[in-house]
């Protein structure tokens, strides 16, 4: 079978506008998605769901969200777990709040709020870039990991100071909690992923999407044809929340159940999801994915390969994973800044002419 | 003539009233005087041409018309009304697009999507909408699609839709600028050299596409132009600028006679 685009005519501008153009992509697309829904809930266990899948999916949805305001809108962010710690708090008070509102709302909510909270640290983009605004969503990180840190009223006057997801069902199936089956709390998060991939697929292919682009490109210009810079922004700003309060929502509630905020959202958060896209590759969907993918199997790989095959010391295999990641980021940033994703693509461009090169 | 009458051009077309007006327009940098105390006015469906020597001040109007400089002294006038201070993008929304004298595409994008970008003014579904690819958002996209393709026939750039702006060759670039400014179908167009580094071949294919859109779309044009040939040819009148003064205005003819106009380009070095 060749991977061809051959007989696959376009009658219509809404076929052309498909995310998948080629046929064989999109029939792969929906196998994956079958494989994802119906085969692999059967085939888990605790140790795949949280040494892979969780977090997996997880990330997925921090990347997308990330994605969209610093690869598509080209604004930088070093706040991804200080929003990802608005996402998850908001969760745990909605929960305790409204017991009675179904969890999936909760995620949901938490996702509008992170968004708003975003916008508002967002706003400075309006007159800085590039460094200055790195540095100001840095602030953003510290200043949120301290306040959640700082006001009791965040995590109910616990005594640990830490926050505890209470037990939650979905149709009656426990997806929080400490007795969650590992196939329920994997579905409750593919179908949060699917949903976002989908929504930011169908946002940066329209008119949202070439806003953000045009002023990540030139936003002078784009100012000049008609992007209003303030609406484009901040609507980036809070597109991105969204999605990075969803997974941060998730990561408390689901993954780890019990969250200290400066640990589980620290800085080095930011950077890990930072690197997933830049690895990844910035201003694609595919490479969010991609970029998660890389960056959760990478240490488990190391550790079956270095740890448990060739006896290699802990510590050392830890250190080399830095190593290999950082190696990677100066490669990708170097070499091709649009990531996997790019290597994907040009693997699929040479496919498309195989076996006549010319 | 009076500017409010109508008058029929000797090729046919309709040359309207006044559109857009500049009134005593000047702008300073810091010490630096850009442009002094101008005046003039764009017809409707004219092509009103802007010349004069390197630092002229002629890429500075442009960027006044189109809000990206503020004048300090002077005025704006648009179909009728005094403008206000605006925001550039606001410009835009009142139907004035343009193109760069150093091409200011969006490189990450596809020659489709830099298109669809000077679509803004006719698509305005909500993010829901978008989001859920549904509705609005969907027949907007159709629709606005149709129009484009159309400008992407007109300015004969079909086998380049789907590529990167930014591997296309310089000519190439300007005619897809071109095509995106176009695509927001404006009630004034204006072209900051549109014709800057081409070939004899490319300037041809250019002034016939500027001629074809007054001609076929109504477009009202204002350009900057350093090639004289091409500018006796398109235009139906001239502004001569110099230092940022008005040097010279009127038909391409009256122009060429004036004698301020011939001792400021044999004064002055110019390429
Ligand atoms: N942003 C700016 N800051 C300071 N000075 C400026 C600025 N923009 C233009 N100028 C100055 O204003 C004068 C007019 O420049 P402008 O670019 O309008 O000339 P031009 O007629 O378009 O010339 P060219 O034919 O070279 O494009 C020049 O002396 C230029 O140095
Ligand atoms: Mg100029």
């Amino acid at each position: 079978m060749f991977y061809r685009e051959a007989g696959d005519f376009k009658t219509s501008y809404s076929k052309d506008n498909q995310t998948f153009p080629i046929k064989i992509d999109r029939v792969g697309y929906y196998l994956v998605l079958l494989v994802a829904f119906l085969v692999v809930p059967f085939m888990l266990n605790d140790y795949w769901v949280n040494a892979i899948f969780l977090p997996f999916l997880i990330y997925s949805i921090a990347a997308i969200g990330l994605n969209i305001l610093v690869g598509y809108c080209g604004q930088v962010s070093l706040g991804t777990g200080g929003f990802m710690a608005v996402g998850a708090y908001a969760c745990y008070k909605l929960m305790t709040t409204f017991p009675d509102i179904n969890i999936f709302f909760h995620v949901i909510i938490a996702g509008g709020i992170t968004g708003l909270v975003c916008v508002v640290f967002g706003l400075p983009s309006l007159r800085i870039k590039g460094f200055y605004l790195a540095v100001a969503t840095l602030a953003a990180q510290f200043f949120l990991v301290w306040l959640f840190n700082r006001v009791p009223w965040f995590y109910n006057y616990s005594a640990s100071g830490q926050i505890n997801a209470p037990e939650r069902t979905v149709f009656g199936i426990e997806v929080t909690g400490a007795n969650t089956e590992a196939w329920a709390t994997y579905l409750f998060c593919l179908v949060f992923v699917v949903a976002s991939a989908w929504i930011a697929r169908n946002l940066t292919r329209g008119m949202t999407g070439r806003k953000w682009m045009a002023i990540r490109d030139m936003d002078i210009a784009a100012e000049i044809i008609g992007v209003n810079p303030l609406k484009a922004k901040i609507s980036a700003f809070a597109v991105s929340g969204f999605f990075v309060g969803i997974s941060g929502a998730l990561f408390f509630a689901v993954y780890l159940g019990a969250v200290e905020v400066g640990e589980a959202f620290g800085i080095t958060k930011s950077f890990l999801v930072l690197f997933m896209i830049i690895i990844g590759g910035l201003g694609s969907i595919f490479g969010s994915f991609a970029g998660a993918a890389f960056l959760v199997l990478l240490p488990v790989v190391l550790k079956v390969v270095g740890v448990d095959m060739l006896g290699w010391p802990t510590d050392m295999v830890a250190h080399l994973q830095l190593v290999i990641v950082g190696g990677l980021i100066i490669l990708f940033l170097i070499l091709e800044p649009h990531g996997l994703a790019q290597l994907w693509r040009v693997t699929k461009q040479k496919l498309r002419l195989w076996p006549f090169p010319h | 003539m009076s500017t409010q009458e109508s008058y029929v051009t000797e090729d046919g077309r309709t040359i309207g009233p006044t559109v857009m007006e500049m009134k005593n327009i000047t702008l300073r940098f810091g010490g630096v005087k850009a442009i002094t105390d101008i005046s003039f006015d764009i017809r409707e469906g004219e092509i009103r041409a802007i010349i004069g020597p390197n630092g002229a001040g002629k890429s500075s109007m442009l960027n006044v018309i189109s809000g990206f400089y503020v004048p300090q002294e002077g005025e704006v006038w648009y179909k009728g009304k005094k403008r206000p201070p605006m925001k550039p993008y606001q410009v835009a929304e009142q139907g004035i697009a343009r193109t760069f004298q150093n091409i200011a595409l969006f490189e990450g994008m596809t020659v489709l999507d830099n298109v669809m970008t000077g679509r803004i003014r006719q698509m305005n579904a909500g993010l829901l909408s978008q989001a859920i690819w549904k509705g609005k958002a969907e027949k907007e996209e159709i629709a606005n699609r149709e129009a484009v393709e159309k400008i992407i026939d007109f300015l004969e750039i079909q086998a380049i839709r789907k590529t990167p702006v930014g591997r296309l060759p310089y000519g190439l670039k300007k005619r897809v600028e071109l095509a995106r400014a176009l695509a927001a179908e404006p009630s004034i167009l204006l072209l900051d050299e549109p014709m800057a580094g081409m070939n004899v071949e490319e300037k041809e294919d250019m002034s016939r596409f500027i001629l074809d859109m007054n001609d076929e779309f109504g477009t009202t044009i204002a350009l900057i132009e350093h090639d004289m040939g091409v500018v006796m040819d398109l235009s139906d009148r001239v502004v001569v600028m110099d230092y940022g003064k008005k040097i010279g205005d009127g038909t391409p003819d009256e122009v060429r006679s004036n004698q301020a106009v011939i001792d400021a380009y044999l004064g002055v070095a110019h390429d």
